[in-house]
């Protein structure tokens, strides 16, 4: 080594290359995300009282079973069919404890680091505020997955063993295969993840904008509860297209029959909406604020 | 010229500097939190940045880290722009900022475990290891398994030090390290940070603890309602030509004749001892002077000025200063 070389070594001692990167980081980093969110023993809570709803109407139908027609959706048909214990748990959690899952989660993703100051330690990993964004979402998206799988597949199997499935029979009265009961109830799963996507979005970006994580969840639910409100309003009826709750319980339409597709993705294109538009906000705001937490 | 001389002029000026703010400025509202901070931290350095609380130390560290926007001025953080330069420096230097913060239901390892997991520049399966050491090296390992809402305030601190040293740094920014530390944990750090920058490595650390800095710090900056009053190697700063020399003896009215011979200033004098300026003297000149001249010499002493005067000399009264 020459002199020149041994000194050029001396002054630089670390030369501005960029760091190596390992493969598989957002794969490490949403493992980390989900098991952060799913450890955390209020979520565990509110994923509790969600597996419970199928299994209280279950277990109260098969002791005193409604007349036909009688009480909230769903629920009079149960008895003819097990896999409507599914979606008379879904609609019931649909109004309150789906979209509370869904505030709690996700107005907590963003306000609950910059609460804890864990915000700042993690930016300086560093990772950049998109990533961060975009790990967060997917770790919220987990969770609603989560969520809706668990009282679904409770629903399916506790429906389908209490009260069979009598040949699958539908809204409409008409009779299909086992499998294509199952492939609606997926079908309707499907589209009450989309309802809830639209939420999640909205309660991210509140996420962004404060660092108390409660209020970016009450934010989410006043929301979510002005939604239904203003849908309920006769007057009101000029702008119910907008409303992002208007459109929830329209996945009943994948339980006649003839399934109206194009009625069900217009029902799914403003909960999408409305998700492409608030996470983008929320990319806005995060991308450029200032860390004082 | 030689090979050497080529080599030590080809390289840029800005290499030699860790962290170079220029002109930086963050207002909040009226108030200017930091104003124009030209900051100035060789490779290599124990940097000691001081300031009375409100000063704008924190706001600066924020600055150069991305976390906030300047409203002027830039920051260059080993040779890279900041912000923009966020992901390929940032995984090159260690962070304690404003006190320690993590999952309060997680234990320290899954702490650690999280954010090794966000890092793209370390390699996930040297992760536990990288991790023990890192707790070892800031004796935290018996308490690895404890959730974090269990530890003592020394223990956080300590488990954000873990943080900092999960990868080898070339930077280390920390504010205020030994805060919430007892005197052992307060040696331990001095320690550490001594290590570290024996390897290599470049330190920023705040405090307010000047005896704390006075200890470690190659170079300090002294920050005073966002500006920053003075900067520089330790010695300098100090002024080393401002440093006192006591001398003690029976014959102060001779002593005091050839010193104004040799053009030196006499602070102060009592019947057995005076204090003189010694300006570019250095002591042994002045005491050769004086035993030629017959004077008794009993007893010489150079008494450096404190860091905590000229800090309160700059930053004025009125504050805590050694807390």
């Amino acid at each position: 080594m020459s002199s020149a070389e041994m000194v050029a070594e001396l002054r630089a001692p670390v030369p501005s290359m960029p760091p190596v990167r390992y493969h598989g980081v957002f794969v490490r980093q949403f493992v980390s995300e989900t098991a952060i969110i799913f450890r955390r023993r209020r979520n565990i809570a509110i994923l509790a009282v969600l597996g419970a709803v199928p299994i209280f109407i279950g277990v109260a139908v098969k002791i005193s079973a409604p007349r036909g027609g009688e009480g909230p959706a769903f629920i009079g048909q149960i008895t003819s069919n097990g896999l409507f214990l599914a979606f008379a748990a879904l609609t019931l959690c649909l109004p309150v404890f789906l979209p509370v899952a869904v505030a709690v989660v996700a107005g907590d993703a963003v306000a609950g680091e910059a609460n804890t100051g864990t915000l700042r330690y993690l930016l300086t990993v560093p990772v950049s505020r998109s990533r961060l964004l975009l790990v967060k979402t997917a770790g919220v998206i987990a969770f609603i997955i989560a969520a809706i799988g668990l009282v679904t597949v409770i629903g399916v199997v506790l429906g389908v063993s209490l009260f069979g499935t009598h040949g699958m029979t539908l809204l409409s009265g008409d009779t299909v295969s086992v499998s294509n009961g199952l492939l609606r109830s997926v079908g309707v799963a499907a589209y009450v993840f989309v309802d809830l996507l639209g939420l999640a979005g909205i309660a991210l970006f509140f996420s962004t904008l404060t660092e108390v994580p409660v209020g970016a969840m009450a934010a989410t639910v006043v929301l979510a509860i002005i939604f239904t409100v203003l849908d309920a309003v006769p007057q009101l009826s000029g702008i119910r297209g907008i409303l992002l709750t208007h459109h929830w319980l329209d996945f009943a339409g994948l339980l006649r029959t003839q399934v109206n597709t194009s009625q069900l993705l217009h029902g799914m294109l403003l909960p999408l909406g409305y998700f492409a538009i608030f996470t983008a906000a929320a990319w806005s705001r995060i991308t450029t604020a200032d860390i004082t937490s | 010229m030689t090979a050497v001389a080529t080599a030590l002029k080809a390289t840029p000026t800005d290499t030699s500097l860790a962290i170079a703010t220029h002109g930086l400025t963050r207002r909040f509202g009226q108030h200017v939190a930091v104003n124009g901070v030209d900051l100035a931290v060789p490779r290599g350095a124990v940097y000691g940045f001081l300031g009375p609380n409100g000063s704008g130390k924190t706001t600066t560290i924020r600055l150069l880290l991305g976390l906030m926007t300047p409203h002027a001025g830039t920051v260059e953080l080993l040779g890279g722009a900041m912000p923009a330069a966020a992901g390929d420096v940032l995984s090159r230097v260690g962070t304690l900022v404003e006190g320690p913060a993590f999952h309060p239901y997680l234990t320290g390892n899954d702490n650690l475990r999280r954010l090794d997991a966000y890092d793209a520049s370390t390699d996930p399966s040297t992760s536990a290891a990288r991790i023990g050491s890192a707790l070892e090296r800031v004796g935290l390992s018996a308490a690895a398994k404890k959730t974090y809402r269990r530890y003592s305030l020394g223990m956080k601190q300590r488990l954000g030090l873990a943080a900092a040293l999960l990868r080898p740094r070339d930077l280390l920014i920390l504010d205020e390290p030994t805060n919430g530390l007892d005197p052992q944990g307060t040696r331990e750090v001095r320690t550490l940070i001594r290590e570290l920058a024996a390897d290599g490595t470049t330190v920023l650390v705040s405090s307010h603890l000047l005896a704390e800095i006075e200890q470690v710090a190659s170079h300090v900056g002294i920050m005073s309602a966002g500006k920053l009053l003075s900067q520089g190697q330790l010695d300098q700063v100090l002024g080393v030509a401002a440093a006192l020399l006591r001398v003690e003896t029976p014959d102060v009215e001779r002593a005091l004749d050839v010193l104004a011979q040799l053009g030196l200033r006499v602070e102060n004098h009592t019947a057995d001892h005076l204090l003189v300026a010694m300006g570019d003297r250095t002591p042994d000149v002045i005491n050769a002077a004086l035993v030629r001249a017959d004077v008794a010499v009993r007893g010489l002493h150079v008494e450096r000025p404190l860091l905590e005067d000229l800090f309160v000399k700059l930053t004025g009264e009125g504050f805590d200063v050694v807390r």
